[in-house]
């Protein structure tokens, strides 16, 4: 009945700008696909829709068609594909859309939407695999600079497709991709598409890593599983010619079962070397085994919390009486490596004096060893450890108390009551006395209270100054508590 | 590269291969900039495949096969004849950015036999992964191996640079553990896995980066006695307790210089694929450990047919089912129809009642599924019933070609 009406001719390979332009005009005026002839590889000249006698022009002009999403992702994919029945059917599709099956791509058991699923994921395919399947090989650049070239022999038009996986890979390298369907330079600021290619000659000589890569491969295959059917379904035969390394699989394939009875064939042999009892004996010992080993480890540790100049150790004696445990060095700790020497840690010194407490005879340390803070202009801000943080550095703690051992531990402040207790704890409800314990390890006797730094915020007046009074109560009460358990 | 080096490549890449993990998935969306090097892509690529069928994604490489420890499966144990070879730290981050930058890898996979001291081992290896990041704004994929006895703090730092983490459990109990594995304690890697799946929930509800792509082990099958029940329960617990993303099966292989406490002939291929296939009935079709044990006898799965279709041979009073009706959860469990096809005709059918032809267009295990489906222009009758079906189902065996 009807009779071809229009022809569109096409860029060679995937146009989709000429495809979307067509489109637009068969669209305005609801030309039906079978009145269309689309024909690719045309003379730059021919580019557009050419309509038959007696048939209306497309206008220059049309609208964009609004399509869902899917559908357009759809159309971007399958103009790559090979068949020359693409833009017919992508026309079809459309036609239909428009016409109002928006949700046709759901109806997976329609023909056409089932045909162009097929095409869509042949793309997929093609792509996937030379994003998986090209090789770089390293060229001697005149400049002496590091420069890759690769070819390559996609199904499809998708050469184009694949550059913004290889810019985003190795986008500070210099490299070229060749194909017979086009090539793209990469030169570390801007990509050039350039024609098609042939195979370049001498690409294989003087790279040693594709020599490492081709032992690499023999090496890593296992003789005792040989299955070519599996890897044929995932690597068919035609990528072979370009991955250097598929040279090496028939002699691979060959010699396999013999390996595998060699295996079985062989008895289990001696073995030849005298049995290391001493190192085996001697990795039992690698625990630290003092505080200036384990401090020595964390020191040489990265930080566990974003920040951070150096690592804030613990100060004081082996075996103090009463241990203190801060939340984390501040700015003033980081740049010196002391606990509590900033505007916190004086106020905590001068309230252990009228508490009766001499800080030299206390053991000082933090839950988290590392100043955690965000930089704004000059100024580096304090931000509280997480939970997770705190975690992360709670076995340093645990050791590090379990050398020092104390007979009380002072958890100051909510972060190191969360690192002793394993729980958050709400200090002004539960400050006071608490057993630390929990799986075994950790097991303190324990007191709660305040961190001082609450004290700094606190505006001046007779509220502060009760504050100040408690948290001395609080170091006072410690201190009879281990007076009166010694 | 030198000739020394490539020859450690060769010995080092040979001792790693027998564990089966290859994933390079997982990982967030990332790409190294005009200064680093790489990108994430989420779904990971296998960039060749070997004769075995294996994907090779990551350089999957020890950074010495020294060991101290005496493990029987293993090819790497001390008293094992096999040639010995060590890579630098700086060895490794070079080969890694070599082959890199060649498109050959996703990025590195390191694992080690334990020299000096678990602690001294597990360093190195946080090293190699430090400075591929820090030194060399290295974005590809990087997948440590944990030495399950190191000190804790340093599996904490390892997170950091790691996109996963694995701990390989080896093998499915604790007796066999201590049997075959002297040095290593069943309890202490359960620790570990327990510690690591801890640190990745808290590190997610806070938006932090510690091993992203979660953690993954890996049960030996076939060196020991245990039963497919009895490792499918292992890795049941393992999903729910410790939150891990993939246990891997493998079929115990013979290595050279084996060990005579090993059996001296290799379990089927098979059962490791049936292990694998119910362990996605486990994790994706809302099976659980003893429905699927019950396909098949005395706690071993049925090598002859999939767990799926062993189900469903014995549970025959749950089929046909309504392909236009049923519920998700019902399709999921019709042998031949995949998790993917199962979707499509749960949305397919909104539009159209489906026939079976439709089907056949949707999944590609029609020949499986029809005698369990009733569709718009198809009912079994009595084919889901008869005495024989399982014969029907089966092909006779081929032989593999081996070309």
């Amino acid at each position: 009945m009807h009779r071809p009406m229009y022809r569109v001719e096409l860029r060679d390979g995937a146009d989709l700008d000429g495809f979307r332009r067509a489109l637009r005009g068969l669209v305005a005026l609801g030309v039906e696909p079978d009145e269309v002839t689309w024909s690719g590889g045309s003379a730059p000249s021919l580019f557009g829709a050419i309509p038959e006698a007696g048939a209306a022009p497309l206008p220059a002009d049309a609208p964009p068609v609004p399509l869902p999403r899917p559908v357009g992702d759809l159309i971007g994919t399958v103009v790559c594909h090979r068949d020359p029945e693409r833009y017919a059917l992508l026309h079809r599709l459309v036609r239909r859309v428009v016409r109002g099956e928006r949700d046709m791509l759901d109806h997976h058991a329609d023909p056409l939407v089932q045909r162009l699923a097929m095409l869509d994921k042949a793309v997929r395919r093609d792509l996937h695999k030379m994003h998986a399947f090209l090789r770089f090989r390293e060229v001697r650049d005149p400049d002496g600079g590091e420069r890759y070239v690769a070819w390559f022999e996609p199904d499809h038009f998708i050469v184009e497709a694949t550059a913004p996986f290889f810019v985003e890979r190795f986008e500070s390298l210099v490299w070229t991709i060749l194909t017979p369907v086009g090539s793209l330079h990469w030169d570390r600021r801007s990509l050039t598409v350039g024609p098609a290619a042939s195979r370049p000659e001498g690409l294989d000589r003087d790279d040693r890593f594709a020599e490492g890569w081709q032992r690499y491969y023999e090496s890593t295959f296992n003789p005792a599983r040989v299955n070519p059917t599996a890897m044929r379904a995932e690597m068919p035969r035609k990528y072979w010619a370009n991955l250097p390394e598929a040279a090496a699989i028939p002699r691979m394939i060959r010699s396999a079962p013999a390996r595998v009875q060699a295996m079985i064939e062989a008895e289990a042999a001696a073995p030849r070397r005298r049995n290391p009892d001493k190192a085996v004996a001697a990795m039992a010992r690698q625990e630290p085994a003092t505080l200036a080993e384990l401090n020595r480890i964390i020191r040489a540790a990265d930080p566990l919390v974003p920040g951070a100049t150096q690592a804030v150790l613990g100060e004081g004696p082996v075996g103090a009486a009463i241990a203190i445990v801060g939340e984390q060095p501040g700015d003033q700790e980081d740049l010196e490596g002391r606990p509590f020497v900033g505007p916190a840690g004086q106020l905590l010194t001068r309230a252990l004096e009228e508490a009766g407490i001499e800080r030299g005879a206390a053991y000082l340390t933090n839950a988290v060893k590392h100043f955690k803070f965000v930089a704004r202009g000059k100024r580096r801000l304090h931000q509280s450890p997480t939970a997770g943080e705190v975690k992360h550095y709670r076995w340093w703690l645990m050791k590090e108390l379990g050398f020092v051992r104390p007979r009380l531990v002072v958890t100051l402040g909510a972060t190191a009551a969360l690192a002793l207790s394993g729980r958050s704890v709400s200090v002004l409800r539960e400050r006071g006395p608490m057993r630390f314990g929990q799986t075994g390890e950790g097991d303190w006797e324990g007191f709660v209270t305040i961190h001082p730094s609450y004290l700094l915020r606190l505006p001046a007046g007779e509220g502060a100054e009760q504050a100040h009074r408690d948290f001395v109560a609080d170091l006072r009460r410690a201190r009879e508590m281990v007076e009166g358990a010694g | 590269m030198d000739d020394a080096l490539l020859d450690k490549l060769e010995i080092l890449a040979d001792a790693a291969k027998y564990d089966a993990s290859c994933a390079s998935s997982g990982a967030k969306r990332r790409t190294g900039g005009p200064d680093g090097i790489g990108s994430t892509t989420g779904a990971g690529i296998c960039h060749a495949y070997t004769p075995d069928g294996r994907c090779v994604s990551l350089l999957k490489i020890l950074l010495t096969n020294y060991c101290l420890f005496d493990c029987a499966y293993c090819i790497n144990r001390r008293s094992s004849n096999v040639r010995r070879a060590r890579f630098s730290v700086d060895e490794v981050v070079r080969l890694t950015l070599g082959f890199y930058k060649r498109n050959c890898i996703e990025g590195l996979f390191l694992s080690s036999g334990i020299i000096r001291s678990p602690d001294y081992t597990m360093e190195q290896l946080m090293l190699v992964a430090r400075t591929l990041r820090r030194d060399h704004g290295f974005a590809g994929y990087i997948h440590l191996k944990t030495i399950p006895e190191a000190s804790p703090w340093l599996i904490e730092q390892a997170g950091l640079w790691a996109d996963r983490l694995s701990i390989n459990l080896e093998l499915a109990s604790d007796r066999s553990l201590k049997e075959f594995a002297p040095e290593k304690d069943g309890t202490s890697i359960k620790a570990v896995m327990g510690q690591v799946g801890e640190r990745i929930l808290e590190a997610k509800e806070e938006k932090r980066r510690f091993s992203p792509a979660g953690q993954s082990t890996q049960m030996i099958v076939g060196a020991d006695a245990s039963t497919d029940l009895s490792v499918l329960e292992t890795s049941d617990t393992l999903y729910r307790r410790y939150g891990l993303r993939r246990v891997y099966y493998s079929a115990f292989s013979p290595i050279p210089e084996a060990s005579s406490a090993l059996p001296a002939k290799p379990p089927p291929l098979q059962r490791e694929n049936r292990l694998y296939q119910a362990d996605w009935l486990l994790r994706y079709y809302g099976f659980t450990v003893e429905e699927i044990a019950a396909g098949g006898e005395g706690g071993m799965l049925d090598l002859g047919i999939d767990p799926k279709l062993a189900w469903a041979l014995k549970n025959r009073e749950r089929f046909p089912v309504d392909v236009n009706r049923a519920d998700r959860e019902m399709l999921l469990r019709v042998p031949g129809l995949g998790a993917r096809a199962v979707d499509k005709i749960v949305e397919a059918r909104r539009h159209a009642t489906l026939r079976l032809e439709d089907v056949a267009r949707l999944s590609s295990g029609l020949k499986r599924s029809r005698a369990f489906l009733i569709a718009a222009d198809h009912h079994p009758g009595g084919l889901t019933d008869r005495a024989d079906l399982r014969q029907r189902l089966v092909a006779p065996p081929k032989q593999l070609s081996l070309f």
